[in-house]
């Protein structure tokens, strides 16, 4: 991406609704930086609407796809608009990524009302979260009312991720009883929402018992609700695009979703505070100093914790 | 701070040709660090309305006989994003391969090395991964 157009005036236009512009945004947050810092700022000033932004997880394979365009579909009919983060892994080794999901969002993909953009993790942990996150609020910024996100599996960035969302919906498939056993505590603690596509499989019935069980096990337990669908039929689909709705509103309604905000609020500042250190750390190390510094530790004229003190010296003082 | 990766979007034009076609050519390009957006078989409409909102730096169509479709995408595409590169690969008919190298769009049909299909985006996208 390569863009003059100073970054003001790019978000000036994505707010007015021009889809390139926009796009560019997203390219911006995703890149990370100085950039990306501007536009955050510029995200924070705009006081756009509160966007709604729903997390859309499971393991490979599952249908979140499929069941994300279904999604799409059922909320244009309800004369919705709303925007998609499909995110997928980066190759560790080359930093490369194959972005598969628009494969499965024919339909949707040219429907005004609809904005759909894939995104690479490009191997940074904390990043990853912070760009996804970014993204959300530029989309915010730019008026898209819903905000789809789809990720990867029930690993720990996935999480992390997925948990930048107001409310998340788990997709199971019939079988997964072992997984869901051995993920419960997992689970348990991002689910708002299960699914269990592929419900034209067999072993639905038992997949049920599986998740209920694990949800009557839990502490406190509030009633997690368990829909099947068959995502390439839309059967069922409906009754889940229900089921987030009325499940955000009772979040929105018991305050639940206002204590989630401010906890994402900490947990965004948390990470990009830890990657800005990361980054000046690495740039301490790095520097003339950091080298002096660790010839000295070498040679037994300071010990290690002399060193961090002095290293962390070095960066706040930058 | 590295630079971002380049963004490539693949697509498909035609019935006929294989998926395992891009698909082996995708993994040549993810292996080479490039971010590849899969579409699968898409009209015109849709491979604009993908470039534009993914913000790929260029784009693969994968023919498959149907030169019209591609020429009406690479219409399409040449009128929302005029800067934005195009190659092609696939079943290209001869008298087609040379139209569309008129259009500036470079042309790669079965056979082409995957090497080669490396260099040329990464020719086209200006970019050298590190
Ligand atoms: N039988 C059946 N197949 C389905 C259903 N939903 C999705 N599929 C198929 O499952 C496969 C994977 O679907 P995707 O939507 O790509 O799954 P995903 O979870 O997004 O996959 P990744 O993004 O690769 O993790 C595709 O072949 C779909 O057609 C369903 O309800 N029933
Ligand atoms: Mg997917």
């Amino acid at each position: 991406m390569s863009s003059a157009a100073p970054l003001q005036e790019l978000f000036d236009r994505g707010r007015r609704g021009e889809r390139g512009a926009l796009a560019r945004l997203l390219s911006v947050a995703e890149a990370g930086g100085a950039q990306a810092a501007q536009l955050d700022a510029l995200c924070a000033a705009a006081a756009a609407p509160r966007a709604r932004s729903i997390g859309i997880t499971g393991a490979p394979g599952a249908g979140k796809s499929t069941l994300t365009a279904a999604l799409l579909g059922v909320a244009r009919n309800a004369d919705q608009r709303a925007a998609v983060l499909a995110i997928d892994p980066s190759s560790p080794l080359t930093g490369g990524a194959i972005l598969g999901d628009r494969v499965r969002m024919h339909q949707a993909a040219v429907d005004e009302g609809v904005f759909i953009r894939s995104m690479a993790s490009r191997g940074q942990q904390g990043g990853l979260a912070q760009a996804a996150s970014l993204g959300v609020r530029v989309l915010e910024a730019c008026g898209w009312p819903w905000i789809l996100l789809e990720t990867v599996g029930i690993g720990q960035v996935e999480v992390e991720i997925s948990g930048r969302a107001d409310l998340v919906v788990v997709v199971l498939n019939p079988g997964w009883g072992d997984e869901i056993q051995a993920n419960k505590a997992g689970l348990m603690e991002v689910a708002d929402i299960f699914v269990i596509n592929k419900a034209d499989r067999e072993g639905v019935a038992q997949t049920r018992r599986d998740i209920e069980g694990a949800i009557a096990a839990r502490p406190g337990g509030q009633q997690i609700p368990v829909i099947e669908t068959i995502a390439t039929r839309g059967e069922g689909v409906p009754e889940l695009w229900q089921a987030i709705v009325e499940r955000h509103a009772a979040l929105d309604a018991s305050g639940e979703l206002a204590v989630r905000r401010r906890a994402r609020i900490a947990a965004e500042l948390e990470s990009a505070a830890l990657s800005a250190l990361r980054g000046r750390l690495a740039a301490a190390m790095a520097a003339e100093e950091g080298v002096r510094l660790r010839e000295r530790i070498a040679s037994g004229d300071c010990g290690i914790h002399e060193g961090v003190a002095t290293l962390l010296g070095n960066i706040v003082r930058d | 701070m590295t630079t971002a990766p380049k963004r490539i979007l693949m697509a498909k034009t035609g019935l006929d040709g294989h998926w395992r076609g891009p698909t082996i050519v995708a993994r040549a390009l993810r292996d080479a660090g490039f971010e590849v957006i899969m579409v699968g078989m898409v009209t015109a409409d849709e491979v604009v309305r993908a470039a534009i909102d993914e913000d790929v730096d260029l784009v693969g169509l994968n023919i498959g006989g149907h030169v019209d479709v591609a020429e009406r995408a690479i219409a399409a595409i040449r009128e929302a994003r005029p800067e934005l590169p195009i190659f092609c690969g696939g079943v290209v008919p001869p008298w087609a391969k040379k139209r569309l190298e008129e259009k500036g769009v470079e042309v790669y049909p079965p056979g082409s090395q995957l090497p080669e299909i490396v260099d040329a985006a990464r020719r086209l996208t200006r970019w050298q991964a590190d």
